[in-house]
């Protein structure tokens, strides 16, 4: 018999699914079966399994090669240098617990790195556009039980957070919702035909780029003002009628994706959209979510925002924090030559950076933390594996409607493996310890 | 006038934060003291005269003190950075933040410069004998108050983002612009003589702007109103006036709405 381990947390993707099922072998050490994740969630988990994994930090030689260190040995040379370099950048942060993003900051904090995370690359336009003109929003839970317009600008549920829809969007039968999905008039924006979209009661296929000025265009409408014949390739018509099914509605939502936060104008698009979820509250209830995409992008932001006052693109050189994308923009920072070290952790910068900063971050010094072999760890001079936070360690995570979820641990980690927190607290102390004795 | 000469004399590996640099903090030192004051580097802290070589001394006050930097200060942030009467002369290329919340005198690049130069200013004049970067004039992340006052001339072209949350202030760019000039855009006049892209007065409350040239897609909250001959920055012409952004929220003034305004020259 297997044993089974209930209302486990998803440690994929910003829906953070909190109804997961795993079956455990009987010894309690080996997952065979995850029930209701989808198909990325599920592989998550799986995929801790690998027999091949890394267990042991690993340096590498002047020849290429690699050769295992242990924990101790792979904290000094990362806290030796953070603390030598003139302006090092620790990143990512997003695949991981609060409580290790509070150590980071601490470590960031003693050595006055550069700190930012993965919204860098995806949604750090809509904290920028928060900033300028604040948030009316909701949790999904709020969104399940009233929203019966729905708005999809620029994002994919269906294949990058495939139980949204199911779980909280679209179909879940709510309190004021008890149709599901009949209940609800759904609006997809997007240049492309995608899976969501051929779901949506509408379609607005938009001309790529011109998001801001279609945004611009319904807020036009709203107020009832004049439109040009088109605006981003749609009929003034359908645009009016667009407006008039948002105002209608008795609680309207839009949740927006990399579609918008990384085309022609990244914040503008997010601010306007704002705009137009305020404009939308003269006539209705209305609210906007992002979709963020890593499980823990959100907390990150939320850690930092308590602890410095800024949710990325940190610049703690100085002693205090500063904050300026464009500037402090870990990709920025990278392609202008303003760094002298990489520290990485709970992201593959390899991966989803544009390759001249990945060229950069192969001729600094450089250490990488994550559970995997990634394009990341590659270009790194050290590796550093740690245990699977939401599997083989709890931790808490914000959902991206800002809600704290404390995952859970499943299975234990391959013997004498450190978590990314304990791993982290041996390179705050050995940091203070070259600190204090400089 | 006392003069101030800065010859750079090595590269910052990083870069260099020189907040310092401007005739408020010049005023009353001479050489010495002027090499004596500190700059950053990452973490670690530098002095002026680690990265510059530096002859005369400042005047008095800052009204009488002129800066000239001869060289290439590409990797110097932050040079005249809230500085408020006297004169900096940059003859070569600058970094970000150049005259960054300046309240007063004249600083002079005869060269480019980067993102973020004349950010919240609220006085004074900004001449770039080049190209500008992004957010020229613009308020700084989170701010709602842009460039307030003062005058930033740009020989050459400017970045995106031009002008955004300004409410003050004159901005002439005798160039091409990048995407996002003016938004939310509250008072002020922005003059670009080359062709714009799109996304010109985006939420715009109040304030002008006027394009010489083409402008690729019109905001679809602007409204033709009518034609007429303006004399603009010494050029006269013909020019149609649209107002916007009919989105946005409008003041009202002597029970009359206050548009943003678009000047498009024929
Ligand atoms: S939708 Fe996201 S959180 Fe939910 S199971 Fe799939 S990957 Fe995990």
């Amino acid at each position: 018999m297997a044993k089974i381990v209930t209302d486990v947390v998803c440690p994929f993707c910003g829906t953070l699914c909190d109804d997961l099922e795993v079956a455990l072998s009987d010894d309690g050490k080996e997952i065979l079966e995850v029930y209701n994740a989808c198909a990325i969630g599920a592989t998550k988990f799986l995929h801790s399994q690998a027999s091949d994994r890394l267990t042991r930090p690993q340096k590498k030689q002047e020849d290429g090669s690699w050769k295992e260190v242990t924990y101790d040995e792979a904290a000094d040379y990362t806290a030796k240098m953070l603390v030598d370099a003139k302006k090092p950048l620790m990143y990512g942060w997003s695949s991981t617990s609060c409580s290790a993003q509070g150590v980071g900051a601490e470590i960031g904090e003693e050595v006055g790195a550069c700190m930012d995370n993965t919204a860098t690359v995806c949604h750090g336009s809509t904290l920028i556009a928060v900033q300028d003109v604040g948030v009316p929003s909701a949790t999904l839970g709020e969104i399940a039980n009233r929203a019966d317009r729905v708005v999809f600008w620029g994002c994919n549920p269906a294949h990058a957070h495939p139980r949204h829809m199911s779980r909280y969007s679209i179909f879940p039968r709510g309190f004021f919702t008890g149709k599901g999905s009949k209940s609800r008039q759904m609006i997809v924006v997007d240049p492309r035909n995608t899976d969501t979209a051929k779901m949506a009661d509408v379609h607005l296929q938009l001309e790529q780029g011109h998001d801001y000025e279609l945004l611009s265009a319904i807020r036009v409408a709203i107020r009832g003002e004049k439109l040009p014949d088109v605006v981003a390739g749609i009929s003034k018509e359908q645009i009016y009628e667009v407006a008039d099914t948002l105002k209608s509605g008795r609680f309207a939502v839009i949740f927006f994706g990399m579609g918008v936060t990384h085309s022609l104008g990244k914040n503008h698009n997010i601010d306007i959209a704002i705009s137009v979820t305020r404009d939308l509250n003269d006539y209705t209830k209305a609210a906007i979510v992002p979709m963020r995409g890593h499980y823990n992008v959100t907390g990150s932001g939320q850690v930092w925002g308590w602890q410095f006052g800024f949710p990325f693109c940190l610049d703690l050189t100085r002693g205090f924090a500063r904050y300026n994308p464009g500037d402090s923009s870990s990709n920025d920072l990278l392609v202008r030559d303003e760094l002298d070290a990489v520290f990485v952790l709970g992201s593959d910068p390899g991966a989803h950076f544009p390759v001249r900063s990945v060229k950069k971050i192969a001729q600094l010094p450089s250490v990488c933390i994550d559970p995997h072999i990634t394009p990341t760890s590659a270009v790194s001079k050290m590796h550093v594996p740690v245990a699977f936070v939401g599997v083989e360690v709890g931790g808490c995570a914000y959902r991206m409607d800002n809600v704290p979820i404390e995952t859970k641990k499943v299975v234990e980690p391959p013997e004498g493996m450190l978590t990314d927190e304990e791993f982290l607290q041996l390179v705050l102390n050995r940091v203070r310890e070259l600190k204090g004795a400089a | 006038m006392a003069k101030v000469i800065l010859t750079p004399n090595q590269t910052p590996t990083l870069f260099l934060e020189a907040e310092n640099i401007t005739p408020d903090v010049f005023a009353g030192k001479d050489a010495a003291e002027i090499a004596a004051l500190h700059g950053f580097v990452g973490k670690t802290t530098v002095t002026l005269g680690d990265y510059f070589t530096i002859e005369g001394a400042g005047g008095q006050t800052a009204a009488d003190t002129t800066v000239v930097i001869n060289g290439d200060v590409s990797r110097v942030k932050y040079i005249g950075m809230k500085m408020s009467a006297g004169e900096l002369i940059v003859n070569g290329n600058a970094d970000m933040y150049v005259g960054g919340w300046m309240t007063g005198g004249k600083i002079t690049v005869n060269g480019d410069i980067e993102a973020f130069a004349g950010l919240g200013m609220t006085g004074g004049e900004l001449i770039v004998n080049g190209n500008a970067g992004n957010y020229l004039g613009a308020a700084y992340r989170g701010d709602w108050r842009g460039m307030q006052g003062g005058e930033i001339r740009v020989s050459g072209n400017a970045g995106s983002d031009v002008g955004t949350f300004m409410r003050g202030g004159t901005i002439v760019v005798g160039g091409n612009i990048d995407v996002h000039v003016g938004t939310h855009m509250e008072g002020g006049t922005i003059i670009v003589k080359g062709d714009a892209k799109t996304r010109v007065g985006g939420q715009m409350v109040k304030g002008t702007i006027y394009v010489y040239g083409d402008i690729d897609v019109m905001m679809p909250g602007f409204q033709y109103r009518n034609d007429s001959d303006l004399e603009v920055d010494g050029d006269k012409g013909r020019f149609a006036l649209y107002e916007g952004d009919m989105g946005e929220r409008h003041p009202k003034k002597k029970g009359e709405v206050i548009y943003g305004q678009l000047y498009m020259k024929y």
